[in-house]
């Protein structure tokens, strides 16, 4: 198996998520997309770790999934605030801060 | 010794099982990030995420494949699903769940492929993977509880404080 099959395929994920964080209007949605692009770099260090044989990229993968984890938590209870504030997380209506 | 190319040089079975799982990969991301229903955009998610663990078992990352399906599709996923639950989210999906920027984000996506391609295809061109790159558990733990120790006492430490910092942000008073 090539290294680039997999390294491109976690090309093509990460920036399915960038597009996702980009245009998505749904505030579970951006995080969503979020854990695309934590799932491609996790792609790229495992493989890394295969072809350089080396252990930390599977320590490294397991810290970011640990992160990404903290991460969903924290972030759903946001949206979950921001839900419970103003009955729409709809993000065009989260422009408080606009202008 | 000669030019017979083994099959077994190959690796035929893996090929194809990463040809499948990559379509399967890309083909439910690509839903998730243009359907109309959250509710599918998360089941469309687990099917990512599976898929990625799959690719773990083929790499031969056998503790990081499983801890993906366990904590993945186990307990981020179904995060996403009280999170859609208590945000109410219309049953049978909205009329459109795009902003007015999707045709800049698709540009950008697109020119970031193509920055990343022509990178990756430059500097690894035809570089093989080797053939048997099995890493145990046992492996992964001994390096967890030797050189990582202390990042791995960090990460749960911040673990506590995403647990403790949601219950304060979402907690009702």
């Amino acid at each position: 198996m090539l290294l680039n099959q997999f390294l491109l395929l976690a090309a093509v994920l990460f920036c399915i998520g960038v597009y996702g964080v980009l245009a998505r209007r749904n505030g579970v949605m951006v995080l969503m997309s979020i854990e695309l692009i934590l799932n491609a770099v996790n792609i790229n260090l495992v493989a890394f770790a295969a072809m350089n044989d080396d252990i930390s990229g599977h320590v490294f993968a397991l810290f970011v999934i640990a992160v990404a984890a903290a991460e969903v938590g924290v972030g759903l209870a946001i949206i979950l605030l921001i839900y419970r504030n103003r009955a729409s997380i709809d993000l065009e209506d989260a422009d408080l801060m606009k202008g | 010794m000669s030019n017979v190319v083994l099959a077994a040089d190959l690796l035929v079975a893996q090929n194809i099982a990463f040809g499948l799982i990559a379509l399967v990969i890309i083909g439910a991301a690509l839903r998730v990030v243009t359907t109309n229903d959250v509710v599918h955009a998360a089941l469309y998610l687990v099917l990512v995420l599976a898929g990625v663990g799959g690719l773990y078992f083929i790499l031969g990352a056998e503790f990081v494949g499983t801890a993906q399906i366990l904590v993945y599709i186990g307990a981020i996923i179904v995060l996403f699903l009280f999170g859609i639950m208590l945000t109410r989210a219309p049953i049978g999906g909205e009329a459109d769940l795009d902003n007015d920027q999707r045709w800049l984000g698709g540009l950008i996506a697109v020119l970031l492929l193509a920055i990343l391609g022509y990178t990756l295809i430059d500097r690894w061109d035809d570089s093989q993977l080797p053939a048997d790159t099995v890493v145990t558990t046992a492996q992964v733990s001994d390096a967890i509880f030797s050189t990582y120790l202390l990042p791995f006492e960090v990460i749960s430490v911040l673990l506590l404080a995403a647990l403790v910092g949601a219950i304060v942000v979402a907690r009702r008073d």
